[in-house]
């Protein structure tokens, strides 16, 4: 027999008050603005962007607030916020090459055109704490120096001018790209979508995956051949006047990840490319993405595949963390039903069980009796 | 439209979607007489999917959405302008759309050229600093000489 029964609902309505009162916290301290999240925790709001796919700082710092920090919570916050959105239309694709670079390096070339840009980098920091930060000191004004205005070339057109690095992916002619926000996905991908998942997925989980493969779980001999990071332009067909037109820029991080080749039969030797372009400054997960869709492009290579990282369905499918933690969390949730159906199944099993030993230990008894 | 002409909207509509709340509010202070101004469609917020390209420059795919607001008015005097913009912000838009209408009309052309110039000025400024703080980082290789031991 099923019984519906409801209840609790003074109960959560008490919980999200208590959830607003410890959000806020202790309230002799100021409370946090949207504008301080956004210039002081900038990269927490980026990576919440990047993983929402939805690009819009002060939605992201919303977000960041309202979770209390959990920044998958405030992925899913987000991720849910667009959908109440109507889609106006799709970009031009983004110029990475005219990018207004914050930084930009290169580990294969020390002296590529335009340099080795640092940026805003915790590389070469020393991982202490800073004691300095716990109090409110005044921070020095950033050093200038004249800057040229030549265009930064992309280290994959260096590489390509020996003709020794495979070209920038191209899929069949009529293909148009897909939209896993439109479609379900159905396996294989094509790279177009793969990135897209990759682009969204979750950082750890991609981190994880790209350590995996340096470990020797498919290896790739991967060198970073560029890592850039600065503001792109959108630019937006208008229907009505037949031109296209900025909206604005916005930032993105860029990772061309350089991977030997031996060559194949169809091949011929040359370095192969992985890439990753994220929302935000999120230079981890650029370069996590680019590892990742490398191992992932292993059938196109004619590659072995013997490693979790080349397997799209199992990454593809696992790397979104919104979907990951709606599964995962609804354990949480009432399975009252579900659960007095296993009990009572398990009870019947322990009842017969415990009826066939006795009979078994009888039947032992007797055998040594006679 | 011409080249000219289209090339002029253009950089006014990317200049306007570029200008903050402050300087758009200030530059519509700055307009008198005040025209008559009719909301043809929205201000209305929206998402634009964001394209990239695989490796950088080859075929085209999906890196996620963007918040974008746009609205399109129409004059008294009949001049239709849009405005569409980055972000959540529908005031914005609608006062984007607004001067791209007026920039159509020769008596307010002046005004909509000094606001946009100023936006110009303001964002190539910024633009320089950060290449100059930038530029600062730039990695100087120098080459250790060894001894003759």
């Amino acid at each position: 027999m099923y019984v519906a029964v409801k209840g609790g609902e003074a109960a959560i309505a008490n919980a999200h008050q208590l959830l607003a009162d410890r959000r806020r916290g202790d309230r002799s301290l100021p409370s946090i603005s949207i504008d301080q999240i956004v210039a002081q925790l900038g990269l927490a709001v980026d990576r919440v962007m990047a993983e929402a796919s939805l690009y819009d700082r002060e939605l992201g710092a919303l977000a960041v607030r309202q979770a209390r920090g959990d920044m998958i919570e405030a992925i899913f916050i987000l991720r849910a916020y667009r959908t109440t959105l109507p889609r106006f239309g799709m970009s031009e694709p983004v110029d990475t090459a005219t990018m207004k670079i914050e930084r930009r390096v290169s580990a294969t070339y020390k002296d590529l055109p335009g340099g080795q840009l640092l940026g805003p980098t915790f590389d070469y920091t020393h991982r202490l704490l800073d004691p300095s930060l716990l109090t409110d000191e005044p921070v020095a004004d950033p050093v200038r120096r004249g800057a040229d205005d030549s265009p930064m070339m992309r280290v994959s057109d260096i590489l390509a001018g020996e003709g020794l690095i495979e070209g920038d992916g191209k899929l069949p002619e009529d293909h148009v790209a897909g939209d896993l926000t439109r479609e379900p996905l159905e396996f294989p991908l094509k790279r177009d979508l793969r990135l897209q998942a990759l682009s969204r997925g979750d950082e750890g989980f991609l981190l994880a995956l790209a350590y995996s493969t340096q470990r020797g779980y498919a290896r790739t001999h991967p060198f970073v051949g560029e890592v850039r990071i600065g503001e792109v332009e959108v630019e937006l067909d208008i229907p009505e006047l037949n031109f296209a037109v900025s909206l604005g820029r916005i930032q993105v991080t860029e990772c061309q990840m350089v991977n030997q080749f031996q060559g194949s039969a169809k091949n011929p030797p040359q370095f192969t490319r992985g890439y990753g372009l994220v929302f935000g400054q999120s230079e981890r997960k650029a370069m996590a993405m680019s590892l990742v869709d490398r191992a992932l492009r292993a059938e196109e290579f004619g590659e072995d595949i013997v490693a979790p990282a080349q397997d799209e369905e199992f990454i593809i499918s696992h790397s979104d963390n919104v979907q990951a933690t709606g599964f995962v969390e609804h354990l949480k949730l009432p399975h009252y039903v579900d659960f007095q159906a296993e009990l009572d199944l398990v009870r019947r099993m322990r009842a017969e069980y415990d009826a066939q030993s006795r009979a078994e230990k009888d039947g032992a008894i007797r055998e040594a009796a006679e | 439209m011409g080249g000219t002409a289209v090339n002029e909207r253009k950089r006014a509509m990317e200049l306007l979607a570029k200008a903050s709340v402050a300087e758009l509010t200030a530059g519509w202070q700055a307009i008198e007489p005040k025209p008559e101004v009719h909301a043809v469609r929205g201000p209305e917020s929206g998402l634009v999917m964001v394209r990239g390209r695989i490796g950088g420059a080859g075929d085209a795919f999906n890196l996620g959405e963007a918040t974008v607001s746009r609205a399109t008015v129409r004059l008294g005097s009949g001049e239709i302008g849009h405005g569409q913009l980055l972000g959540n912000d529908r005031e914005k838009a609608r006062l984007a759309a607004v001067f791209d209408a007026l920039h159509q009309r020769a008596e307010h052309r002046p005004a909509v050229d000094s606001l946009i110039d100023a936006v110009e000025s303001r964002i190539e400024a910024e633009d320089r600093k950060q290449a100059e703080q930038t530029a600062a980082t730039r990695v100087d290789f120098f080459t250790m000489v060894r001894g003759d031991n």
